[in-house]
């Protein structure tokens, strides 16, 4: 291990490299903060919007009624949810209030639902006059970790009651309409006696409703006083602002692709010592390739660690975020860490796998726009579809962000943090592996 | 101090380049040998194969006794190496440069700063301690990448053509550094295409051409092998001369220079000097001529093109 003694010295030529090449030090600094600047000031005035493809919704049943069967029914029918009713290890005996709201608080399940008891003698609600004020369904969210969720699903129910049982609407106005405007005949009456089972029997056969009802989504009301009274239920670990979140979220996707970026970028300074005849001077001193790997990738991970430190200063100050405090703090500096080792990782990979510069500014580009588009540093990956979600599990950044979500949004206790810490620690590990690998071809010709 | 035998490389390619088949070299302690060849003959390849830069197909090297090999790699600590690119960091001062490159190769921390003065001042880059190599002149960056290679005050140094596009007088300083080295007792191994210096300070001259070293000796040893000891001999006269010329000799269409060749200069220049006194010439000039390396490297390489 003689390449060891001599790490400190690799780590300081890349350090005062770096402090003299003025573009780098743009690209690391300056261009990041720049880029998070802009997107706080696009975004900032409008903390929702967008569109989701399918939203996982934990539901517990605590009316059990027949009306309450159907109205879930009609939710299960709903293409852009998935409503999980059980744990899979246990799905005979149904979720509690407490468990799907734990299940919220972790992320697991976007938002959960609790249909009240009572719910089916107020189903469906045709007094829009806000009168009886009383809910029939909690949704229980993260309004922080993801805002849009209990907006949408609190549509689709009303979208779920208007299709899922129409009989009951029916039956309903009719007695909403008696009571205000007088009994029906009772010729009208026969006659809508007479018709309202085969109305039920025709849904029962499956031809009465849909869920993909053209315009169905437009037919939605309001989310608190339509078809279903709806009261959303924050179940957010702390009193975090909403403000705080974005920011939080917004510097963690910029910080971690522009990471990626000049990480990259540093170790191009391989392929210059290459060219340059430096690298081959190098590797004939008692230094070594490994050495010398090993020693650029530490110089790297410093400098990425500080342009994630740089990231967050500017965040919280003049954004406000809050960073000072004990479990934001040591939760920064352990994904930081691990996402700065990760991403000298990912650089180096990059550079040893180029045969020039130039080739090595494309292929970078290209890889960390698409790492970063799919693994959510441009778009909230909970907004994604499915399939992306899981492809995004592949980057490099999707992990940095879930660590980086977990110690800001959920201030998740931090042992939580582990599948995100030894995701990016093997992810590390493997990059470091494969940068050796291809760097055999400048050890000996 | 440095034996490389039967040397053979091919580097892999469609067709496949043959660089090395079968060279040979030695290279005494407190040696100056000069490697000549043309370009792609294998040169540069010869001296990366012993700076342990390139894996030999075939042959061995020899350092202080040791076989090299990649088992004990340690033993190319007594290698100082020269590249003949500006193997430099750009960005770091030359006092900066010599720093890293003398921590890589093993310097003491605590004689780091000595030997970065010493080296400044060896290459008469003092006064430009504390600037940026990327603002260096050609020369300035040669004599630095010189430096970076001798730090460690290694007994073998390989320089491949370490002065390649400098102005005179960084070349002569170059030459100046050079023989201090040798003077401190290294042996130097020099790659150059400047074969006139080449011929001026190396004790012994190597040519290699085609991967194979096609001659080895002194200058003189190679002047006799190819040339014969012939010198040419030329008066140069106050007046043109008359009549037929002096035996054995040419004379210039002016009739004002009478030359010849001579194997014995001391006897035949003698007995020329009193013919031409004989028939009343005055002499104005007299030269030598010796049979230069470029005459012999083109004798024993051709005039052929390699590139």
């Amino acid at each position: 291990m003689t390449w060891a003694k001599h790490l400190g010295t690799i780590v300081w030529i890349d350090l005062v490299t770096l402090s003299r090449d003025r573009v780098t030090l743009l690209l690391t600094f300056a261009l990041p903060i720049a880029f998070f600047s802009i997107f706080v000031g696009i975004f900032g005035s409008s903390l929702s919007g967008g569109g989701m493809s399918k939203v996982t919704v934990a539901l517990v049943d605590e009316d059990g009624s027949a009306s309450s069967a159907r109205f879930v029914q009609a939710l299960e029918r709903e293409a852009s949810l998935r409503i999980v009713r059980a744990p899979k290890d246990r799905l005979l005996t149904p979720f509690t209030r407490a468990e799907i709201a734990q299940l919220v608080k972790d992320g697991d399940a976007s938002v959960g639902v609790v249909i009240l008891a009572g719910f089916g003698a107020s189903f469906p609600n045709l007094d829009f006059s806000g009168a009886s004020a009383a809910p029939a369904v909690e949704i229980l969210a993260d309004s922080q970790a993801n805002p849009i969720a209990p907006q949408v699903v609190a549509g689709l129910m009303q979208k779920a009651a208007m299709m899922g049982a129409p009989d009951l609407m029916i039956e309903n106005g009719i007695g909403l309409f008696e009571k205000h405007s007088g009994a029906l005949t009772p010729e009208q009456r026969k006659r809508f006696d007479a018709w309202l089972p085969a109305l039920r029997e025709s849904l029962a056969n499956g031809s009465g409703s849909g869920s993909e009802a053209e315009g169905s989504t437009e037919a939605a009301s309001p989310a608190m006083s339509g078809l279903v009274a709806v009261r959303v239920v924050n179940v957010q670990r702390d009193h975090a602002s909403d403000w705080d979140a974005f920011v939080a979220f917004q510097v963690a996707q910029t910080a971690v692709m522009f990471l990626l970026f000049s990480l990259a970028g540093a170790a191009g300074s391989l392929l210059e010592e290459q060219e340059s005849g430096t690298l081959d001077r190098t590797l004939g001193s008692r230094v070594g390739m490994t050495g010398l790997l090993v020693g650029k990738w530490l110089g790297m991970a410093a400098v990425g660690l500080a342009q994630l430190a740089v990231m967050f200063l500017w965040a919280w100050r003049p954004f406000g975020l809050e960073l000072f405090t004990p479990h934001h703090l040591a939760g920064w500096a352990l994904v930081s860490v691990a996402t700065a080792a990760a991403g000298a990782g990912f650089g180096m990979v990059l550079a040893t796998a180029c045969r020039t510069r130039g080739q090595l500014s494309g292929v970078s580009t290209i890889v960390i726009l698409v790492m970063s588009a799919v693994g959510g540093s441009m778009f909230p990956r909970f907004l994604m579809s499915e399939g992306l979600q899981r492809i995004g599990l592949v980057t490099f950044n999707a992990w940095a962000l879930d660590g980086y979500r977990k110690v800001f949004y959920d201030h998740a206790p931090l042992w939580r943090l582990w599948p995100q810490l030894a995701v990016l620690s093997g992810l590390t590990v493997v990059f470091l592996v494969a940068a050796r690998f291809l760097a055999r071809r400048w050890e000996q010709a | 101090m440095l034996r490389v035998t039967g040397a053979k490389k091919t580097y892999p390619g469609k067709p496949p380049a043959m660089a090395l088949d079968g060279a040979e070299l030695r290279l005494a302690a407190g040696e100056w040998l000069a490697l000549l060849g043309p370009n792609g003959a294998g040169k540069t390849t010869l001296v990366r194969s012993i700076a342990g830069r390139v894996r030999l197909d075939g042959g061995e090297i020899e350092l202080g006794g040791v076989r090299l090999d990649r088992a004990n790699a340690e033993a190319r600590g007594v290698l100082g190496i020269v590249p003949q690119d500006l193997a430099l960091h750009p960005r770091l001062t030359a006092a900066e440069n010599l720093r890293a490159f003398g921590a890589l190769h093993g310097v003491p921390r605590r004689e780091l700063g000595e030997r970065a003065r010493w080296a400044l001042d060896w290459t008469g880059l003092t006064d430009r301690a504390g600037t940026r190599v990327d603002t260096f002149s050609g020369g300035m960056k040669r004599r630095l990448n010189i430096a970076c290679g001798v730090l460690h005050r290694p007994t073998v140094v390989l320089l491949d053509e370490p002065t390649v596009g400098v102005d005179p007088q960084s070349r002569e300083r170059i030459w100046i550094m050079l023989a201090e080295l040798r003077a401190g007792g290294a042996a130097l191994l020099l790659t150059t295409h400047q074969l006139d210096e080449a011929q001026r300070v190396a004790d012994r001259i190597a040519i290699i051409d085609r991967g194979r070293t096609i001659a080895d000796g002194t200058f003189d040893a190679l002047v006799a092998r190819t040339l014969g000891a012939e010198r040419k001999i030329s008066i140069a006269l106050d007046a043109p001369l008359g009549g037929d010329p002096p035996s054995g000799c040419a004379l210039d269409p002016a009739r004002r220079t009478a030359s010849r060749a001579v194997s014995d200069v001391g006897t035949e220049l003698a007995a020329l000097l009193a013919e031409l006194a004989r028939r009343g010439a005055r002499v104005a000039d007299v030269t030598i001529e010796r049979p230069s390396l470029h005459a012999v490297f083109i004798a024993l390489t051709g005039r052929e093109l390699r590139e």
